[in-house]
């Protein structure tokens, strides 16, 4: 049962990857490049938990923790260049 | 047996949410409202499925909390990335004109009204 739900789980989030680069692309305004960068970001933590899982394995967990942190810092470093020309000010 | 299924059903309610916060990434229609869709995959996706390997980790070998880690880290980061966000959102595209001048003091400035 876990296999089953595992595999969709994993045909989902990928699913949702696609869907976040399609804005990613299209996306009209540099502010919803960053929100779909994001989102990028929180699909992969997802998708590395769901491996994680599928081979049975915590090693991937730090690896979940590092791209949560980089990816907030990343958004931060982002927004705020685009809003201020600079990161720190 | 129960673990089971509990453990599937964390891993699909986690897989519909974050589904559910790209398609409404992609498909709402104004900058401020796509903000709010990848919420649910940032709070609910995600914790559900670290939910579902805590889960799994208890039930099979050796259980660890250690996934709270990175849950309790997106959830106090995601306001302060998703003001962030906002903030370009409303000083670029509805042209809020104000835009200070880098501050040269030792204030932190992010629009010229002080």
């Amino acid at each position: 049962m876990i296999d089953i739900a595992l595999y969709i789980a994993l045909g989902a989030v990928g699913l949702a990857q696609l869907l976040a680069m399609a804005r990613l692309v299209i996306g009209p305004h540099v502010g919803d490049r960053i929100l779909a960068l994001d989102t990028m970001v929180i699909n992969a933590i997802g998708l590395i938990i769901l491996m994680g899982i599928l081979w049975g394995t915590q090693i991937y967990f730090e690896s979940a923790m590092i791209i949560a942190m980089l990816g907030f810092v990343s958004t931060v470093a982002l927004a705020r260049f685009v809003l201020r020309g600079d990161i720190i000010e | 047996m129960l673990i089971d299924a509990l453990i599937a059903a964390l891993l699909l309610s986690g897989a519909f949410f974050t589904l559910v916060g790209s398609i409404g990434l992609l498909k709402l229609n104004s900058p401020m409202s796509r903000l709010h869709g990848p919420t649910k995959a940032s709070t609910l996706g995600v914790g559900s499925l670290l939910m579902a390997s805590m889960v799994r980790a208890f039930a099979h070998d050796d259980g660890s909390l250690h996934e709270v880690l990175v849950m309790a880290f997106l959830f106090v980061t995601a306001p302060i990335s998703g003001n962030f966000i906002a903030k370009v959102h409303l000083h670029k595209l509805r042209g809020k004109p104000d835009l200070a001048v880098l501050p040269q003091g030792d204030s932190w400035a992010s629009t010229s009204r002080e």
